[in-house]
């Protein structure tokens, strides 16, 4: 991802963690987490944990070639549970004093039905984290206004450069800054510091009355200088501006069963809505998958294998560690197209008796953790990506998407191609209009017949959301051949 | 008891209060250089119970607030927001917001709305609902839901469960102008989302049927709530595909409204002056069939998206959108409203920590005289649309591409269950091409729509 790591910042990093602890941020004293914990823990209590946010968040953003608007938002607060067997009770207060957590506490307690604290909760082993996925160094991280401004400037002129057809391009650039701490009942107090960011640009292109659009964007955990190495921004301005223009001569989509060639990176958006949403424990364990009971059962061709990995570097969505305090990790999903293991928080791993894959996540201290996906992609194959679109004599060639959907319970899903070109004869040719791809989650990867050796993740873009929360993931794909799945096009 | 300690400790902070924050917030804004500022403050409860095949699955309780400050720097603006209320966090916010107004450009046309269009007026919009209930009437409440959807049929076998959910807030937006505005408001909802299996296949269907209502006394009973669901899950199963071809689609009051919500989007003033809308140009033009005629009207009462001034302190107001098929205005707050040379239409939409949208009050599009089974029988082959997912459309063209599932109809009754399709057109053909309009319209959320037939529509399966 020729981003370089700096082992400097992170251990600088450590140590501002031992010398001042986890919860100094939030000026909270080791000991009254550890009260507010010997609250929670009572005798139906299987397992509690508090969860220290505090997040800044920025943006700039451009129209009409000015840059108009600039935000901060500064939250902090904590998230109080307890879990007694299936039961979560949960609270959480803006509010950082002793008292707000204790108050808490004893709300979280509701569910267990027992009466306040009466055993000790073992003393926290203060752990440091083990490793830095992601060494921002803060003032990298909150660069200038002034600054921001000018990148987007220069990204507006890029674009109408491009082509004299773009009438209006619009960029955003969002910078969050998050200090976590999680305490738990079972021994542990351990802290993150996470930073993200996303360049996010829109280009509108006119041509006689004919208006089109078109957009691209990136970023990650990482600082503000990757925007600006080897000027990554202009790029990014670039494909937003080709996108709109290409879009000006598409002609409309076929409808109807057909097969269809992804490119790699994006397109794995596949992945996530097709399978990964389906095989997170928590829809498994209630059996209200539509991938229920079937670990060790094919349901994709021998060619896909798939992984779940919260460690990559600077990704978006990688994490040191998840919500719940375990280290993230890289998740076998499908092996060869057997179905191998479900992605799990806590609650989930331990009600079904299964390994904990470091996938508890939440969108802030305001919600509860839920197993969710970090970057999940499927791992390069053996075709050659030219020799899988030759192989198809008429059908879809679909390069970027907007959002996807699933119904988990019934499996079906969708992913809407922003640019897609008909194949006709092993030859990729006219751009087609935006369209709807429809299929069937626990089928659609056994219609998977060729896997190219080019494996891309994406750019970084990718939000997720399930039960109105929203967090950042990656998505990844190598070209892939899919012999039948339904395209909503308007041509029959 | 959870609910002794709300009483004892969650005390609301007064109108009062938060109208002399905001004051002293506008006096420390003036003298960081700001020429004009608004602030909105809000803050709320909320209790939540998730009951999971009979057992409760999750308590949430919570109370929040929360800060926003715009000011103007001249005819520069910046938006920021905190949760911490100290007077040393509100000073350093000040002053932070007036540092980065002055890093963005001019822009001519910003600023707060006149002192003329303020709303004068605090009409009581029946919003607010001083109930609270204690955990054990909501646990009652969703149990009864979730079991009342387990009794009705014998193949609703699993549930991803019943939610009850009950909040209150208020909202205080105050400006440079002196304007000070406040209202309290509060929710009601119960979701059911049963679980339904075909014995033969063991093929699983998700349905949901949910209901809100400011006050408690609105809410239909647990069970009807529970039954709907049930029978939403149930119809689904054995649902198929179907092939490709160009049908007549009727969009049930769900998906209708969706559908009425993408018009809600297509004049709204953002995407307008941005070029980024298809409706770009259309005022007082056709837009759509001429039977079709939408309002939105910010002070039904009772009504869900009703609120007696806006996200900027403008005066809410019942708007004509759209007259037998003429676009007679657009949605605007002051920004879009200047840029378009317009006054707003006070629709400015506010999260705390952003700069105003526009937003829909209550969207709602006049019914007709046919029932939706009258529409239905007018069908000799045709999809009856009841869910649209994933995110297949594009504002700017109107090109719509998305998955469906529903019933098809033959010889105008509705014959199997389909899923696994999707639908495609242009809004712009779409609009134009709604043949009948339901007599159906029942207010459940902001936005609002009775049962649509649209004449021809090209429908992908196998």
């Amino acid at each position: 991802m020729g981003y370089t790591s700096r082992r400097l910042v992170f251990m600088e990093k450590v140590q501002h963690m031992t010398d001042h602890g986890q919860l100094a941020t939030f000026g909270i004293t080791e000991l009254e987490a550890q009260h507010a914990l010997d609250r929670l823990n009572v005798r139906d209590v299987d397992y509690a944990d508090l969860y220290f946010e505090s997040r800044v968040s920025e943006s700039v953003s451009m129209e009409e070639g000015l840059v108009k608007r600039a935000a901060k938002s500064i939250s902090q607060g904590v998230g109080v549970r307890a879990t007694a067997g299936e039961k979560t009770g949960f609270a959480y207060s803006d509010e950082l004093t002793k008292k707000d957590l204790e108050l808490a506490a004893d709300t979280a307690r509701y569910i267990a039905h027992s009466p306040k604290g009466d055993r000790a909760v073992p003393v926290p082993a203060q752990r440091r984290p083990t490793r830095d996925l992601y060494p921002i160094e803060r003032a990298k991280a909150d660069v200038a206004t002034p600054e921001r401004v000018l990148l987007l400037n220069e990204i507006d002129a890029e674009a109408r450069r491009y082509d004299s057809r773009i009438k209006n391009v619009m960029a955003s650039f969002n910078t969050e800054y998050k200090i976590v701490a999680v305490a738990t009942s079972d021994g542990t107090l351990v802290g993150d510091v996470q930073p993200l960011s996303r360049l996010q640009i829109t280009c509108i292109a006119e041509e006689n009355g004919n208006r089109q659009v078109g957009s691209f964007g990136g970023g990650g955990r990482v600082g503000f200088e990757f925007y600006r190495e080897n000027n990554r921004h202009l790029d990014y301005a670039r494909e937003a501006a080709r996108e709109a223009i290409l879009n000006l001569s598409a002609v409309d989509a076929p409808a109807g069963a057909m097969p269809v060639v992804l490119a790699g990176g994006w397109p794995g958006i596949l992945l996530h809505e097709a399978i990964g949403h389906g095989l997170e424990a928590d829809f498994n364990r209630k059996k209200t998958s539509a991938f229920s009971n079937l670990i060790g059962k094919r349901v994709a061709s021998e060619v896909c294998t798939i992984v779940d990995d919260g460690t990559l570097p600077f990704r978006r969505g990688s994490l040191n560690m998840d919500d719940e305090g375990t280290p993230t990790g890289c998740t076998t999903l499908i092996e060869n197209g057997i179905l191998r293991g479900y992605i799990t928080d806590k609650l989930n791993a331990r009600l079904m008796g299964i390994a904990l894959t470091g996938n508890g996540r939440r969108e802030s201290y305001q919600s509860v953790v839920l197993p969710r996906m970090t970057n999940t992609f499927m791992l390069a194959g053996e075709s050659d990506p030219q020799d899988i679109i030759r192989s198809v004599k008429r059908g879809l060639y679909a390069v970027s998407f907007g959002g996807g959907q699933v119904d988990i319970t019934n499996g079906k899903f969708v992913f809407s191609a922003s640019e897609a070109y008909l194949i006709e004869d092993g030859k990729v040719t006219k751009p087609v209009k935006g369209a709807t791809l429809i299929g069937n989650g626990p089928e659609i990867l056994t219609k998977v017949s060729m896997v190219g050796h080019d494996l891309k993740l994406d750019n970084g873009i990718g939000t997720c959301g399930k039960d109105g929360q929203s967090v950042p993931v990656g998505v990844g794909l190598p070209t892939i051949k899919i012999d039948e799945i339904t395209v909503g096009g308007t041509q029959g | 008891m959870i609910q002794k300690q709300e009483t004892g400790r969650f005390v609301r902070a007064t109108q009062s209060t938060y109208a002399q924050l905001a004051a002293d917030v506008l006096t420390c804004a003036k003298q960081c250089g700001a020429t004009e500022a608004d602030i909105v403050v809000a803050d709320g409860e909320t209790f939540s119970v998730q009951v999971r095949v009979g057992a409760v699955d999750r308590l949430t309780k919570a109370r929040e607030k929360r800060l926003g400050l715009r000011v103007f720097v001249g005819k520069r603006s910046a938006t920021t927001s905190t949760s911490d209320f100290s007077k040393a966090s509100l000073d350093r916010l000040v002053s932070e917001t007036c540092t980065l107004a002055k890093a963005v450009v001019e822009d001519p046309v910003s600023g707060l709305p006149e002192a003329s269009e303020l709303a004068g007026d605090r009409p009581d919009l029946d919003l607010y609902d001083e109930t609270v209930l204690g955990p054990e009437t909501q646990i009652d409440w969703a149990k009864r839901g979730e079991s009342a959807a387990f009794s009705a049929d014998s193949r609703v076998t699993n549930s991803e469960g019943a939610e009850f959910d009950s909040s209150s807030g208020r909202v205080v937006l105050a400006n440079s102008h002196g304007f000070v505005g406040s209202y309290q408001s509060s929710s009601f909802s119960l979701s059911v989302s049963p679980i339904a299996t075909e014995a033969e296949t063991g093929a699983m269907q998700r349905d949901a049927w949910y209901e809100v209502q400011h006050k408690f006394a609105r809410l239909a009973s647990a069970e009807s709530i529970g039954q709907e669901a049930a029978r939403r899950a149930v119809r689904r199963l054995g649902a198929r595909r179907v092939a490709t071809k160009r049908v007549p689609v009727v969009f049930d009051q769900e998906t209708a409204g969706s559908l009425l919500a993408n018009l809600c989007s297509a004049v709204s003033g953002y995407g307008l002056y941005k070029r980024a809308s298809f409706l770009l140009d259309q005022l007082g033009h056709a837009v759509a069939s001429d039977r079709i005629t939408v309002y939105d009207d910010g002070r039904m009462a009772g009504g869900l998206g009703s609120r007696p001034f806006d996200g900027e302190g403008v005066a809410t107001r019942k708007n004509t959108i759209v007259e037998r098929g003429v676009l007679k205005n657009y949605l605007l707050d002051t920004y879009s409203g200047r840029k378009l040379g317009f006054p707003s239409t006070g629709n400015a939409s506010r999260s705390v920590g952003e700069s105003p949208s526009v937003g829909p009050t209550n969207f709602y599009l006049v019914p007709g005289v046919k029932t939706p089974e009258e529409i239905i029988g007018s069908v000799k082959e045709g999809l009856y649309l009841t869910e649209v997912i994933g995110f297949g459309i594009n504002m700017v063209t109107g090109d719509y591409s998305r998955g469906a599932c529903g019933f098809w109809i033959e010889n105008g009754e509705l014959a199997f269950p389909v899923e696994e399709i999707t639908i495609a057109g242009n809004l712009k053909q779409m609009l134009k091409d709604i043949e009948v309009v339901g007599s159906d319209l029942v207010f459940r959320g902001r936005i609002a729509s009775p049962t649509l037939k649209i004449s021809e529509m090209m429908v992908a399966g196998n």
